[in-house]
């Protein structure tokens, strides 16, 4: 494999962990706020609980893909920061105040609700802000002024195609979030946030890829190329969308309690789903980082720095893995934290 | 304001912002430890007490610094693309490693914070340890791409601008890495010291509190002085050493902080005044003879190069003299205070009487003051260069005109973000009090 191709990989990786521990962090925190006065479910207690010991660690994650993204390609930051000043930026704004205002509920417990609806609708914001960066690399929305580039704010915010983004944004955020809060009650088991959980996981679930299919169909002439590479590719995005159907079928099937839905083996598909959909639209878009100006050629570092720095994040995780399984098993299995009142 | 200007004021405060609760972050667990350590010791509960509500205050705290860390370090990318392009071509190393020895701090801290009650004592100790682990090998890490922008190395710039024979250990281990790190370790672990004896003196100066709880914040003092004493003469020493690395590496940097116009020998070192442009010299200070010279180079007459050596355009602006003699004069008088409050206690036996209580109350503030300075005179200090020598600030810069709406968005984040941890840290502690604590153990 090209070391560029490597690189992008790893760097794509990332973005799909990020995505996942993202949905999952944000979409917690949405239903925290929904469901924080709720006497009737225990769907509020359940996301915090899961929220309060990992949102650090997932906001490292969004740290990664910055640093692997300038490190593994620095050519790339002139023209990526220049288009993206202003919605990362407000997005580094709101990642503040959710962060802060989240932390700051469990401190303060007159201001809870302000504090807690102050972050629980900037979350909710964050990951469609993120996913509208996507139509920016189509092409069409980038306009070069004196040979530096600018981004046709007008024209992207007149464009439909922002707005399927933004809501396929938000729907797959809730749905998988709401997917595996599902099973976190059932590790917890605490029925009454499991039911609320499934119940919004099975009319999310339908809505989020009829929204995905949807988006393809909206995105700009300019994006043609793209989506030609999507249709080339039927194969990938056949298998994905069979893997939500399996994954949502799960959400039906009983156990052997009898319970309905298998909530763990729901997420499973439902990851691998999001996996495929992920790499295949990846590659879809390779090899252009923006269309038609920045390439993955172009703006790629020294292989051989390259290789050194993979060394360095191979040792790293390798040491990690430890600390991740404590961490896993004391919050994520460990019934006496689960089933705390 | 041009959009150079207003990249370089929108990243200012933010650092500005961001390393008041880094600085804390990186302390604090400290100041845990040694309270879970005196817990071991001495099976006094009130050690045990202060490990947990320092931990509190952390938690409150970490979640600013996290964030304030997130919006440094994207904020870098998007305001010095072209700054970046070559670090991540030279110096991305550090960058790197400091996400791992980030991580192990979130995982760690989520494990004492909410896991603590679940450990046994030796696991709980390891994981504040790994926690503090984490946060000073991230400080050190992030000072290294500091220092490299200070004292370049590891690679070549061609006539064009393309970077060549890039060397990733030379870079890493430039000439200024060692002793910065130094000085940015020990001069948070002394501010979070001074910060925990001002909120202890502030308690012992109220009237009306029980023995019980005078005698905690004692305990809570004397650590703090005893740690702050050792950490403010460790920076002192350590700041020797950075004039002499000054003078060897930078000596356009240490005549500006020092105001001096014309190379001599037998220098003098000018305290306090400030450096005037038309007299070439520093007005209104008092001049310590050849102490100058001494700080450079160990001897009185080494010779300690004047700003003539170098072109005007290509002086720091004059006013990081006064930021260096605040640094540099706080971090004196804090030596002095903590000295002369553990001689008073220790050796004479005495009680802290008001005024020193009132001096340690000042300590804390004192102390940020000085990192605050103290960063603002490296930064400042180094212009117009953002790599010394290498890359002009101006040309780092973004060329964006938005950065106009993220100034002015930003900068009032910061000041509501201030006021509402203000707010939020006393609410929690009013709300629980120590004399609550005391009573329930």
């Amino acid at each position: 494999m090209e070391a560029s191709t490597l690189a992008i990989t790893i760097l794509w990786s990332l973005l799909f962990i990020y995505a996942m521990l993202g949905s999952l962090d944000f979409g917690a925190g949405f239903w925290g706020m929904i469901y924080g006065k709720d006497d009737r479910t225990n769907a509020g207690q359940i996301a915090n609980r899961f929220l309060s010991p990992t949102w650090e660690v997932t906001n490292v994650f969004f740290v990664i893909f910055v640093v692997a993204l300038v490190s593994f390609f620095p050519f790339a930051t002139t023209m990526l920061s220049s288009l993206l000043l202003v919605p990362v930026g407000l997005g580094l704004l709101l990642l503040t105040i959710r962060t802060t205002f989240m932390v700051f509920a469990n401190h303060a417990n007159r201001y809870q609700n302000i504090l807690r609806i102050t972050s629980g609708i900037t979350g909710l914001i964050i990951p469609a802000l993120l996913v509208s960066m996507l139509p920016i690399t189509l092409g069409g929305f980038v306009e070069f002024v004196d040979d530096y580039p600018q981004l046709l704010y007008g024209k992207l915010l007149a464009h439909p195609t922002l707005y399927m983004h933004i809501a396929f944004g938000l729907t797959t955020e809730l749905f998988i979030s709401a997917v595996f809060l599902m099973d976190y009650s059932k590790e917890a088991e605490d029925w009454s946030a499991y039911h609320t959980y499934r119940k919004h996981a099975l009319w999310l679930g339908p809505i989020s890829i009829a929204i995905a299919m949807l988006t393809i169909g909206t995105m700009p002439e300019e994006a043609s190329w793209l989506v030609d590479n999507i249709e080339a590719n039927p194969v990938w995005f056949g298998l994905s969308v069979g893997f939500f159907i399996l994954g949502y079928a799960s959400l039906y099937i009983k156990s052997k309690h009898g319970r309905k839905g298998l909530a763990r083996l729901a997420m499973t598909f439902i990851i691998i789903q999001y996996g495929i959909a992920i790499y295949a639209y990846g590659l879809a878009h390779l090899p252009y980082l923006i269309y038609p100006d920045l390439t993955i050629a172009d703006s790629f570092t020294d292989p051989s720095i390259f290789y050194k720095l993979l060394v360095v994040y191979a040792a790293g995780f390798a040491i990690l893995v430890p600390a991740f399984i404590l961490f896993w098993r004391l919050f994520l299995k460990d019934q006496r934290y689960l089933k705390q009142q | 304001m041009d959009i150079v200007v207003m990249s370089r004021v929108l990243f200012g405060s933010s650092m500005g912002f961001h390393i008041i609760y880094a600085t804390i972050g990186v302390g604090l667990p400290i100041m845990i430890i040694l309270a879970e350590i005196m817990y071991w010791i001495k099976k006094d509960k009130d050690y045990a007490l202060m490990a947990r509500r320092w931990t509190k205050g952390f938690a409150i705290l970490l979640a600013v610094s996290i964030a304030s860390g997130t919006i440094v370090a994207v904020l870098l990318s998007l305001l010095f693309p072209n700054f970046m392009e070559i670090v991540g071509q030279v110096i991305s190393l550090p960058f790197q490693l400091e996400i791992f020895a980030f991580l192990i701090e979130a995982v760690f801290m989520s494990i004492y914070l909410y896991a603590a009650d679940r450990l046994p004592q030796g696991l709980r100790v390891l994981s504040i340890f790994f926690v503090a682990m984490g946060a000073t090998a991230s400080a050190i890490l992030i000072t290294d791409v500091h220092a490299w922008m200070n004292t370049p190395a590891g690679f070549e710039m061609t006539e064009s601008g393309a970077i060549i024979n890039v060397n990733v250990m030379e870079a890493f281990f430039n000439p200024s890495f060692v002793v910065t790190a130094i000085h940015v370790t020990l001069s948070a672990y002394m501010t979070v010291a001074f910060l925990v004896a001002s909120i202890a003196a502030i308690r012992l100066m109220k009237r009306h509190i029980s023995n019980e709880e005078r005698a905690y914040h004692k305990k809570a003092l004397m650590i703090s002085l005893y740690f702050g004493a050792a950490m403010s003469l460790g920076t002192a020493i350590n700041g020797h050493e950075t004039a002499q690395m000054l003078h060897e590496q930078n000596p356009r940097k240490l005549a500006a902080a020092e105001g001096l116009f014309e190379t001599t020998t037998y220098a003098p070192l000018s305290v306090g005044g400030y450096t005037s442009l038309e007299d070439g010299r520093v007005k209104y200070a008092i001049e310590i003879p050849y102490a100058l010279s001494f700080l450079a180079g160990d001897r009185f007459d080494t010779e300690v190069i004047g700003l003539n050596e170098f072109p005007e355009e290509l002086w720091p602006p004059l006013y990081v003299h006064i930021l260096f003699n605040v640094m540099v004069g706080i971090g004196t008088l804090l030596i002095a205070l903590s000295f002369l409050a553990l001689f008073w206690k220790v050796v004479l036996k005495k009680d802290f009487p008001g005024w020193m209580l009132g001096l340690l109350v000042v300590g804390g503030p004192l102390s940020v003051i000085a990192i605050e300075a103290g960063w603002c005179f490296s930064c400042i200090g180094r212009q117009p260069w953002t790599i010394t020598d290498v890359l002009p600030t101006a040309d780092a810069a973004t060329k964006s005109s938005s950065v106009s709406i993220l100034l002015f968005t930003f900068l009032t984040l910061y000041v509501v973000l201030l006021f509402v941890t203000g707010f939020v840290m006393r609410y929690y502690f009013k709300r629980n009090p120590v004399e609550k604590d005391l009573a329930a153990q």
